[in-house]
This record gives C-alpha cells, sequence and structure tokens, in this order.
C-alpha cells in the first residue's frame, strides 16, 4: 500500500486529477486539432485521451504514459435550432455549451454537479445527474459520435450503425480510442430559472419515502449529514426541481469570480469544521419545507462559483466514494456505510445520496443501475481513509451494488470484476495503445476468493 | 484621433487558425443569440483548420464566414486577397493580423536562411499586409487595425532575439503608421502578449505566467474598446516588460534571459 505522504519536494505531475491522489507522472500532449493521423502517429508508447481531470482518482491517469489532452478540441460544428440536436469535438465543455445555449433557449439534457467537463469525459465516464430518474445517462442522449482509433480506423457509432462499439465507449472511460466529435440533444427551456422545492428529513427511511413520492419532479438529489450521530443520524434536505414554466430572460452566466489561490493546510477539514458545516448546512433552512425560484447556477453547480475548491483539501487532497446499492436491503446497506464512516472518526464534507431510476443506460460499463446512490469525499489521512474506503467497498459487494470509476482511487481488481462482471467482454474493445492507471489496476489478474483485507 | 468604440462587424482574420485569432473571433460575435450580424473574411494557410473555425463561429452565431486558404508569405498575393475580402464584405471594419511563427532560435544564429524565414513570416508578411491595409483605412476615415506583436520585441534576449527582433521591427513599423493615420480616425493597435498557451508553446513547460488564448482575446477586446494605440495582454506584462527595458546594457548583456 503506497502512502500518499511519501512525497520529496513536491514537483507536481503535468496533469493532475480533481481529487489530486494518485498523483502520476506523464507526458501532456494537447491536441489542438481533431486528428486527422492515427492516433500512433502523434505519440509512441501507451496513451490517454484526457479532457478536464474532474474524474477523481485515475481513470484520467496515465503513469508515464502519454495524456492526449483535449480541451483545445472546442470548436462547435452544428447546431439545429428547431430540434436542439448540437455537433461538437469533443473537448468542448459543458460550461461552453450552457454559454451557448442557454441564450437560445437550450439546455444540457443532463449534467454532472460540475460544468467544468468535457463532453468526451461525459461520454467515457457516460456520467449522470439530478434527473437521472427521469432522464437516465448522459450517454442516452448522444445520438452520434466518431471513435478514432490508435490505427487511423474511423468509426461512426449510434445505437444503430456499429452498436457494438457505441455500448463499449459510452462508459468506456477513453479506452476504445479517442473520441472527436459527437452529437449532443439538447432540451428546451424559457428561464433559467428552477422552481425549488426543499424538504427536511431524518433517516434513510423517510428519504427513500420523499424519492418514491418525487419521481414526477425533473431533479432529486439530497444532502445528507453523516458527521451527526443520535437523533440527528441520517438528517438531510430532500432538494427538487424543475426548469421554470414561466418565461423570463435568458442570459449568459458571468465567468465565475472566486477562486481558490492556495492550498489549505490539510487540518482545516476535520471533524469539528465539518461538524460545524454540516449543522450550519442544515439550519440554512429553517422551516421543514422551503419552496424558491432559483437560478440553475446554484441548483446545479454550488461548487463551480469557487474555483479550484478541491485546494480545500490540502496538497494531499481528496479520496471519493460513490456507490450504487440495489433497492432491495439498499437502505440497510446506506445505513451499515453511513456507521462505517462514523465509527471510523473520518468524516465526508459533502455527502449526497440519490435514487437512480429504471432508465437502462447504453454503456456497456455504465455505472448508474435501479438503487440508492450515495456519494461521499473524505481528507487522506493515511491508512485510516484507505481502510475505511476498503471497508465501504466490501458492503458494497455485499450488497450486489458496485462503485463508480470515475470516482475511484483504490478499489481492487477483484472488486471491480465483481461490480462489473462483463469486464472481460468490454476488453475485446480496448484500443491496443491505449490504458490508464485505472485500468491497469483493476484489469490485473486476480487471485481466487478473498475481497481485500476486510476487518468488519 | 478618439472615437467612441463601435462593435465591428466586417471583419478580416489574417492567421485565423491561430489559438489567439479563434478566441478572439468568437469574442466578436454578438452575445445576443437572435441577432446575426457579424461578418468574417478568413485567412490560413490549412484548409481543413480553416473549415473547421469557420464552421465553428457559423454556429456560434456568426452572419456570414468566407474562407481562404493561402500561405501567407506570399507577399505579392495580398492585394489581391485584400481586395476580395473588401468585395466579399462591402467594406472592412476591422482587420486582426495573427499570423507568426517562433522559429528555432539555435538554428538562425547558425544560419541566415533560417533567420530569412522568421522575418519573412512575422515581419515581411505582415508590413505588406500593413502597408495595403493602412491605405485602405485611411481612405476610409475608419477602422480598427490589429496586429498580434509580443513582449519579445522590446528588448532583444539572447534565447530569442531573431523572433524577437521580427517582432520588434514590426513594433516601430506599427508605431509610425499609428502616427500617419490615427489622425484620419484609424485604430492602430499593437497587441504585445506574454506567455500564451498556444501550440507555438505546446514544448515550453508552462508556469504561472503563461496566460490562456481566451484571456488574451478577453484582453484585446477590452483595448479596441478603450481604443488603446499598445496593449501589454495580460496587463502585468506592462509592469515586467518596463522592468526588463530600463535595466542598463551594460547589466543587461551578462544576463541569461
Amino acid at each position: 500500500m503506497s502512502e500518499p505522504r511519501k512525497r520529496k519536494k513536491s514537483t507536481s505531475p503535468a496533469f493532475q486529477s480533481w481529487g489530486r491522489y494518485p498523483q502520476l507522472p506523464a507526458t501532456l500532449l494537447p491536441l489542438y486539432w481533431i486528428p486527422q493521423s492515427p492516433l500512433n502517429d502523434l505519440a509512441a508508447g501507451p496513451k490517454l485521451p484526457v479532457g478536464m481531470g474532474r474524474s477523481y482518482g485515475d481513470v484520467c491517469l496515465l503513469e508515464n504514459g502519454t495524456l492526449l489532452h483535449t480541451v483545445h478540441m472546442d470548436r462547435l460544428i452544428h447546431f439545429d435550432p428547431a430540434t436542439g440536436l448540437l455537433t461538437c469535438e469533443s473537448g468542448v465543455t459543458l460550461a461552453d455549451i450552457l454559454n451557448f445555449a442557454v441564450p437560445r433557449g437550450w439546455f444540457l439534457p443532463v449534467t454532472p454537479g460540475t460544468k467544468y467537463v468535457t463532453v468526451g469525459g461525459a461520454i467515457a465516464n457516460d456520467i449522470h445527474g439530478k434527473n437521472h430518474h427521469t432522464a437516465g445517462t448522459f450517454g442516452r442522449h448522444v445520438p452520434r459520435f466518431e471513435l478514432l482509433r490508435s490505427d487511423g480506423n474511423r468509426i461512426v457509432c449510434s445505437p444503430t450503425a456499429n452498436s457494438d462499439w457505441y455500448a463499449a465507449t459510452i462508459g468506456g472511460m477513453g479506452l476504445t480510442g479517442l473520441i472527436t466529435w459527437a452529437e449532443v440533444q439538447l432540451r428546451p427551456i424559457v428561464s433559467r430559472k428552477i422552481d425549488y422545492h426543499g424538504t427536511k428529513f431524518v433517516g434513510i427511511e423517510e428519504f427513500v419515502a420523499l424519492s418514491q413520492s418525487s419521481e414526477t419532479s425533473e431533479y432529486t438529489v439530497s444532502w445528507i449529514d453523516c458527521v451527526s450521530q443520535g437523533k440527528n443520524f441520517a438528517r438531510g434536505i430532500f432538494m427538487r426541481g424543475d426548469h421554470a414554466a414561466t418565461p423570463s430572460r435568458l442570459r449568459q452566466s458571468s465567468d465565475p469570480k472566486l477562486t481558490l489561490p492556495i492550498d489549505l493546510p490539510g487540518f482545516m477539514l476535520n471533524k469539528y469544521t465539518v461538524e460545524a458545516f454540516n449543522a450550519l448546512y442544515y439550519y440554512k433552512q429553517f422551516t421543514r419545507e422551503k419552496r424558491a425560484l432559483i437560478d440553475y447556477e446554484p441548483f446545479f453547480y454550488p461548487l463551480d462559483g469557487v474555483l479550484h475548491w478541491n485546494r480545500l483539501y490540502g496538497r494531499d487532497g481528496l479520496l471519493q466514494f460513490q456507490c450504487v446499492l440495489p433497492f432491495e436491503d439498499g437502505q440497510h446497506g446506506i445505513l451499515r456505510i453511513l456507521k462505517a464512516i462514523t465509527s471510523s472518526g473520518l468524516a465526508s464534507f459533502l455527502a449526497v445520496i440519490k435514487t437512480f431510476g429504471e432508465i437502462k443506460s447504453p454503456g456497456m460499463m455504465s455505472f448508474p443501475a435501479p438503487g440508492i446512490t450515495l456519494a461521499l469525499d473524505f481528507p487522506i489521512r493515511r491508512e485510516v481513509s484507505f481502510d475505511l474506503l476498503e471497508r465501504l467497498a466490501y458492503i458494497t459487494v455485499e450488497h450486489g451494488g458496485k462503485m463508480y470509476p470515475a470516482k475511484d482511487a483504490r478499489m481492487s481488481a477483484l472488486q471491480f470484476q465483481a461490480f462489473y462482471p462483463q469486464w472481460q467482454e468490454f476488453a475485446r474493445y480496448l484500443d491496443p495503445a491505449l490504458s490508464s492507471s485505472f485500468w491497469q489496476r483493476v484489469s490485473a489478474p486476480t487471485a481466487n476468493g478473498l475481497l481485500g483485507n476486510i476487518h468488519v | 484621433m478618439y472615437k467612441p468604440y463601435r462593435r465591428p462587424t466586417r471583419i478580416v482574420v489574417l492567421g485565423a487558425t491561430s489559438s489567439i485569432a479563434m478566441a478572439f473571433s468568437r469574442l466578436l460575435i454578438a452575445p445576443n443569440a437572435q441577432l446575426s450580424d457579424t461578418h468574417f473574411f478568413l485567412v490560413a494557410r490549412n484548409p481543413v483548420k480553416l473549415e473547421s473555425v469557420a464552421r465553428d463561429l457559423l454556429t456560434r452565431g456568426a452572419a456570414s464566414v468566407v474562407i481562404e486558404a493561402v500561405d501567407l508569405d506570399d507577399t505579392a498575393a495580398h492585394p489581391a486577397l485584400l481586395q476580395a475580402a473588401t468585395n466579399s464584405l462591402g467594406q472592412i471594419d476591422l482587420a486582426l493580423i495573427a499570423h507568426g511563427v517562433l522559429g528555432d532560435q539555435t538554428e538562425a544564429q547558425a544560419n541566415y536562411a533560417a533567420t530569412a524565414e522568421i522575418l519573412t513570416t512575422n515581419l515581411l508578411s505582415p508590413i505588406s499586409l500593413i502597408t495595403w491595409l493602412a491605405n485602405y483605412f485611411e481612405a476610409q476615415n475608419d477602422g480598427t487595425l490589429a496586429v498580434i506583436s509580443s513582449v519579445a520585441g522590446d528588448r532583444g534576449r539572447k534565447s530569442n532575439y531573431v523572433y524577437g527582433a521580427s517582432k520588434g521591427a514590426l513594433n516601430i513599423f506599427l508605431d509610425g503608421v499609428r502616427n500617419r493615420i490615427d489622425r484620419a480616425g484609424v485604430q492602430v493597435l499593437t497587441i504585445r502578449p506574454g506567455f500564451v498557451a498556444t501550440p507555438m508553446t505546446a514544448h515550453i513547460p508552462q508556469g504561472p505566467l503563461f496566460a490562456t488564448p481566451q484571456k488574451v482575446a478577453q484582453g484585446i477586446l477590452k483595448a479596441m474598446q478603450r481604443r488603446k494605440d499598445v496593449a501589454y495582454v495580460p496587463g502585468f506584462w506592462a509592469l515586467i516588460m518596463a522592468v526588463i527595458r530600463n535595466i542598463p546594457e551594460g547589466i543587461f548583456k551578462n544576463l541569461d534571459l
């Protein structure tokens, strides 16, 4: 087990993931244009296409390899104002799309909690958002894209043409080839505003009941307090939102003004500060029910307002954990996870819980599946953090759930292969020149039996 | 001569596939999606790249984009090219000259032919274009001529003096042109970017002094709106270069810059 603090005078690698753990040396090769030549002509050795680096662990890292940096491939190709179908290069970010689309009365079909991700990355991780129960994953709204292979082969993929490559590439973690351009089906809006309705809850049962009674709301998500115990255990705020139906001015968002310029010392985020933050967050809403008309920016991207918020965690970075547990016995599993966190003494700054709906993901390796999903982040406190993650992974396995590669830096090959039994089928579509540190870890041969070192 | 800023809508971009030119062109498109009144005439060498830039601008709301793939080193072709641009746009409100090469200093030191190539692309080609455009704008009594130079033109340094000389000479040429046609109501804007993260500098390790092309593009637009003559972008380079320019030569010649 490697220790994150075993670092000499820091020379930051050329590219870091959002969690800033692990830090792995690699060569960054910016792609300014859609390559006209085979990927193998661009650089020798193993390669990996990467975008904004907003995945947390190592799906966007390749130790000692070449990272094909796509963010300069940011040109729009076509837009049909009648249907809302946008065609763009894969390095276009969701923020770019919003700047373009909102003034024209269109919005993203699916958005994660940050708009600073590329279209290519959104497809490669088949991202999901607060509307998973009504819209499914991002990949469902990508009718077509082009895949460029290391041998120069160009494959235009859709649900009907090259459908096997389509399925392998959506959620394929960038390993099947370079996505050069894609179509994104936008959805219409008449206002920037979101009709918001928040409800305070205490306990997982109440959360599940609220989820069931709120299925007609387009967006639902909950913040949950993972620190408090006793009568406040698993308290939270259930948030619903719908695009406002009353037309209002569709201006463009302004750039964020705040940026966290320096790393805070790691100890700033400790049990007490996190507890205080969680209490503040809970009491920000005074009454049990709150209704308001709010702008989409704070509703979808509360953290994007502060650039580089990951520096809150100090230089050692942070670990993310996101699992989905099937509804059957899922509540019990979530309770076990919350209890494992409280007993570890670690505190999750922001914990988010949501139910995924029945809509099937188009990707072979897509993460979302029907059930309850929980996302947590932890500061890295050496073995304590790793042990906790190991325990959470174990609970996830026991409950027949799975973990999200885009938010992982630690899952073992055995765990991954249990979560994604179709991984060998997927491996047939890998581009021989592409790899990632994540993939090298989780596709390693496994010994029979043991799911890691567990002490539950 | 002071004139209030009017948003240009008929624009010629020379070196239109450069990162700074692409970012700047996008800024010129009306932010109001319902208003589509920006017309572009784009010139660059590579037709495939040019086509993708044209599509980008059209998709983002440009009213029309005409592209012309030529090598701007061919100065003899400039008058016909610029006449074609004028015919296509009706008239020119803004011309941006954005093409250039960094060149290889080591090679240029050893070999005059390499130096001549840099001077052709970075100096003679722009001078040929500026000559035509200055006369055009002067006759029109209106317009903006914006040229991307570099902070490297402020002082010769051993690491980069061939590129620096091309930009330094360009600066002086532009000063003279401004002195001549500003009084006709023409803005002559010398843009001096510092380090910008573009293909030109992709091989250099990027430090905190590097700016994005988007940031530089915003700086250029602001300088146009304020009707500046010379604009360092980002602005802090004005300070850095003031220091660099004022180091006595006796000391400077012994520095490793």
